[in-house]
Parts: C-alpha cells; structure tokens; sequence
C-alpha cells in the first residue's frame, strides 16, 4: 500500500510558511512568478516522491477550483 | 551529394508477368525499406519463399532514419548482416543536454558491460539499406522486384490478389500472406480503404546534414535554447562518411519551402559552427505525427513498420520499431506457411506489436510535449525542469529530449506461458528479448550467447548440477519429448560452470540421438546466470525471434512443450489438432 496525501493540518506555523510564500515572489513580474511557482511545485513533488499521492494532490488542486462556495 | 550516390537497380522481367494464370507465392512484402527487407530476409534465410515489390529503383534518398539502435543490431546478427553495419556506421552510447551555453547532464545508455553490441550506431538510412539488399541477393529464396508498384488489390479469405505495374505493363500476382511494409503513405493501406490515425504536433523541424571535419566526441548532443538558436532544439548526431545531421527545431510558423534554402540554412549553420569549413549534403523540413492504424492485422494482410505505425524521430523509434515488427512477424509466417502454427499466431504477433507501438507513441509523444510545450505554462515548466536540472540531479531525470528505442517487453502477449513464482531478473520475463552475455565453448573459443539463438526455438538450460550420467539422462528425456512435437525447429544449450571438466563428463553420458541439436556452453563470468536469475535447473524457452516466452525453475519435458505450442498460437492441445485457437487476440 502507498501512503495517502494527508489533507489534515500539517504545517505548525502556518502563518510564516505563508508570509514566506508571499515573500518569495515579492518583486517578481507574473512570468518569473509562474516559473517561481514551477520550479517550486517540482521539488516539492520530488520530495514527496509517490506518484500516487502526487495524483490525489493534483485531482484535489483541479477539484478545489470547480467546487462551490 | 558529395559523400554519396544512390545505386540504381534494374527492373527485371519476371517469369511471373507471362500471359495466363497468375503466379501464386506464400508471402509477398509490399516496400524493400528497412522493415519489407528485414521480413523477407528472416523469412528466406529461414526457407520460406518470398517476393518483394518495390516502386523504386534505389535505396533511400536522403540519410533519413539514422539511428540503430542494439536490439536492431542483434535482429540484423541474426540476419546475417549486422557486422557490416557495425563496421559502417558510428557506434555510441553517451549523450549530452544542454540549456542554453552549458551542460546540464550527460547520459550512457548502455552503462555495463558484456554485451556483442553498442547501445546505438548511427548509419545513414541509405547505407543501411544497402547493406540488405546486398543480404537479399544472397538469398536464393528471395526474389527483389525493382519498379513493381501495387496499383490494385483484392484481399479474399485465402489469400490477396494484386495488379502490379511495371516497365512492360501490369501483370497479375496472388499472395497467400501480404506484408504491406510500404511505409507511412502506405499505398496498400489506401487501396484498402484503412486510416493510421492519431495526433499532428505543430511544429517543424529543419534537417540539414552537413559534411565536414569536426573533431567531436561519438555521442548525441541535444540543445534547449542555445545562443546559436536561441528559443528553440537543436540536436546534433555523427553519421557515418563525415556526414553530421544536425536537426533544428523551427515552430510551427516557419515556411517549409523558404526554410530549405541555402541562403536560410547556411547562416544557421555558421551560427552554429563558426569559420569551420562544411558543406551542405541534404536538407529537409518535416512535421511528424505520432498515429497507428487500429488493427496491423487484416486477414491475410500485415501491415508492419511506418504503415501500421509512425512516431515522431526523437528516441529513434520509428525504424528501430518497424523492424521489431518485422523480427516478431517472420517466424510466424514461416510457421504458418509450414502448417507448423495457426493464424492465432498472427493474431498475437498483432496483439503485441500493436502494443509495442503504443509504448513507442507514448514515449515519442512525451518527448514531444517536452521539447515543444503546446501552452505557456506547458513552457513554464519544462523551462523550471531545465532550470532546476542545472543544480539538481532530481530534475534530470524529468528531461526528455527523447526517450530512445528500446525493445519492447510484451507483457500481455498471449505467446507467453506464466512464469514459476519467485523469479528474479525481470529484463528476462516472458515477453522480454534475451539479454546478450560473453560464453565460451568448451573448448575455450568465446562465444556470444545471441550469436548461438534464433531462428528456431531455443532451450536454455542451466547446469542442474546432478551427477553427469543423471544430468545427461534429463537432457535426454528432453530431447526425446520435443522430438516428438510437431514443431518447428529447436535447439537445446546447457549452460554450464566454467569446468571444462563437467562439460566433457556429461558429454559422455549424452546419447546424442541424431536430429537433436545439443550443444554446451560455459559461462566463465556468469553473466548469463546472474542476468537470467539462474539457479541449478533453471530453464527458459526462448522464440526463434529470441524472446523469452516461457522460464522455469526446473525443466518439465510436457510444460516445454506446452509452451512452444502457445507461442506458436496453439492452445494447449497439439497444432495438429487446433481446429478453433484458443488464443484470439482481443485487440
């Protein structure tokens, strides 16, 4: 069995990991900002490594768009 | 060109275009290009009669399909014809990619060693072809016809009859078997009303191969946005004669007649090149598609190679391909022809090429997607990819700038016989072509293990390790048993330690019966046993296509048996017996 993407709140400073995201874009023109966000999403996915779970995450991303409210 | 000239072949009368009855031949190629000529060579090095019709007169024109990849080569071994080949051509294993001025990796595609062959060698697609038709006129089974061009066509459930046109008029042909290897605008496909059908990428690509000195390692260089050609590939491979293609990536608004001009390819090249002294040999512009046509198989029609199926040229899939299509095709044919095997047999060689050519397009088409993203945030990422494959080595493993041809393993191919729980070594699943390793005689004299198989069913035994006389008695009892089949040819090898002691002491207690090929061989490096997963007793059946097709832990003379009837299409009862195969492909 692979391991399931944890959806539950995980990150314990939430509030500085979004500061820092925020930051880290801060001066970028929309282009370099996207390929920021490129760059960022594939060491993230590296780091996460199972495929399995990279396809939860991705459906949940796309579902989150489509959802009402 | 100035490094070549295309040889021109005459136009024979053949006897068969006298008045009367048409000629009838078990097996007629449509196309003499790399995969109709592979098919009729196997077939008529291996005794089964073929013609072939060509509408040309010449090899290729144009350098066209460059790189051959290993398992080619051993196909081409097998053949007859691979040492020239070899000696043509340029052999490598390593690559490069580049982004913009500096190297993000390298690769090597063949890392171990104890292999007859390299990972590649690049040839031009003429010289190649020159190479078997040199082999084809060695064949007396082999009748070439230069200038026969398929105009009509009527398929029956026995067999095709064609009109053919030549020189002095049309004449009439019927086929029991038709190979339609006639390539990507597949006249035979349209006389039949059939589509390939698939994706059109939109881009355009400039080839323009170059003669020159350059003193420059044997290897692909591939580049992302270099200086020389900024936004877009360029990839750069050694043929053979000093020749150099160099293939740049143009988009999809580029014009394919104004592109091909020397006064719009030469400034490329110097920006490439600098003051290096060349000169131009070929040019053209091509786009590519990545398609197949449903089935390969219609009746008693085979289409094989860019007929049945085309990809796009970055991983060398397309030739390399079309000529396992045909390394997996002619055996059968053979066996049908004999009444050795069923049309089931034809029905699986269709079930697994059809599904070689879907790994093939699934390849080609995400290194298609890579090299020309379809959207900007597609670009987006490949351009991070690249960016972050610089200082990472997690990145360069997302690269592609072409994932290239390697055989196909036909899991799901219904020739293959389940293997014993617990095996190692999943390059030789069933499904698998045979791994290569350096043996010996027992006489000392190396042997390649791919130079001993093929072209019949071959039975690889590992030492059981028992006592000479008990050894020898199961080998015996072997024999015995695939004698009595009503097969094809076989042959049997004992691999051995590397004793030439054991060897001798079992050779003694052999009966040797006549008509049963035995031969030993040792393994001094065990190679072949480490890449076979062996233990004492372990056995594989290998096709005459050199593909595993049924592995044990311990040799069962019925199970064996069994084995080589379903790949040859039988179910389990005896092919003599098969009236309704119950092995129909479901594809």
């Amino acid at each position: 069995m692979s391991a399931r993407l944890n959806l539950e709140p995980a990150l314990a400073r939430p509030d500085d990991f979004y500061e820092a995201l925020i930051a880290a874009h801060r001066d970028l023109t929309d282009a370099q900002s996207l390929a920021l966000n490129c760059r960022l999403v594939l060491v993230l996915a590296n780091h996460v490594g199972d495929l399995d779970v990279l396809l939860e995450a991705l459906r949940v991303a796309r579902e989150a768009d489509a959802a009402p409210g | 060109m100035k490094s070549y000239a295309n040889p021109v072949f005459e136009y024979r009368r053949s006897p068969d275009q006298r008045e009367g009855a048409p000629a009838r031949h078990p097996v007629v190629v449509v196309g003499a290009g790399p995969v109709g000529l592979c098919t009729a060579i196997d077939l008529a090095a291996n005794g089964t009669p073929v013609v072939v019709l060509d509408d040309d007169q010449t090899v290729s024109v144009g350098s066209r399909a460059v790189c051959y990849a290993k398992r080619t080569l051993e196909i081409l071994d097998r053949l007859g014809c691979g040492q020239p080949v070899v000696d043509r051509g340029i052999s490598w294993s390593r690559g490069r990619v580049f982004l913009l001025e500096r190297e993000v990796f390298g690769f090597d595609l063949l890392p171990e060693t104890g292999h007859a062959r390299p990972a590649f060698v690049n040839l031009q697609q003429y010289h190649f072809e020159e190479v078997l038709v040199a082999r084809a006129a060695q064949l007396p089974l082999l009748d070439l016809r230069w200038r026969n061009r398929v105009t009509a066509l009527e398929p029956g459930a026995d067999g095709v009859d064609l009109t053919v046109q030549t020189p002095d008029g049309p004449y009439r042909l019927r086929a029991d078997w038709l190979v339609a290897a006639d390539g990507a605008r597949s006249p035979v496909r349209h006389l039949m009303g059939l589509e390939s059908r698939g994706q059109v990428f939109h881009d355009r690509f400039l080839i323009a191969d170059v003669l020159m000195k350059l003193d420059h390692p044997t290897e692909r260089w591939f580049w992302f946005d270099p200086p020389f050609h900024p936004g877009q590939s360029v990839l750069l491979h050694r043929q053979a004669d000093n020749v150099w293609r160099v293939d740049f990536q143009l988009g999809w608004d580029a014009d394919p007649e104004e592109e091909k001009k020397p006064e719009r390819v030469l400034p490329r090249l110097r920006a490439m090149l600098g003051d290096r002294e060349f000169e131009l040999e070929w040019v053209s512009v091509y786009t590519f598609q990545c398609r197949r046509m449903d089935r390969f198989r219609h009746g008693r029609v085979l289409f094989a190679g860019d007929s049945a199926h085309q990809v796009s040229p970055f991983g060398a899939r397309g030739a390399n391909s079309g000529i396992q299509d045909a390394d997996a095709l002619a055996w059968r044919l053979a066996a049908v022809v004999a009444g050795h095997a069923g049309e089931a047999a034809l029905d699986a060689w269709a079930h697994e090429r059809e599904a070689a050519a879907d790994e093939n397009i699934l390849n080609s088409t995400r290194s298609t997607d890579f090299i020309t993203p379809k959207s900007a945030t597609a670009r987006a990422f490949r351009d991070a990819t690249l960016a972050l494959a610089a200082h990472h080595p997690f990145a360069r493993r997302l690269v592609n700038s072409g994932r290239l041809s390697v055989p196909a393993t036909v899991d799901a191919s219904p020739a293959n016989t389940p293997e014993d729980e617990g095996f190692g070594a999943p390059a030789m699943r069933p499904g698998a072509p045979s791994t290569d390793a350096p043996l010996a005689t027992p006489a000392g004299a190396p042997a390649w293990w791919l130079s001993r198989i093929g072209g019949r069913f071959d039975l690889l035994l590992f030492d059981d390790g028992l006592p000479p006389e008990r050894s020898a008695a199961a080998i015996d009892a072997l024999a015995a048993a695939l004698r009595a089949e009503r097969a094809p040819a076989w042959a049997l090898h004992l691999v051995l330690p590397p004793d030439p002691r054991r060897a001798a002491a079992i050779a003694e207690h052999l009966s040797a019966p006549a008509g049963a090929p035995v031969s030993m061989l040792l393994d001094p490096d065990r190679l072949l046993g480490q890449r076979c997963d062996a233990r004492p007793g372990t056995t594989y059946l290998l096709r005459p296509d050199q593909h595993v097709c049924a592995r044990w832990r311990s040799a069962r003379p019925d199970a064996i048996a069994a084995a080589m009837r379903r790949a040859l299409g039988a179910g389990p009862e005896p092919v003599a017996h098969a009236a309704a195969p119950a092995l129909v492909s479901q594809a």
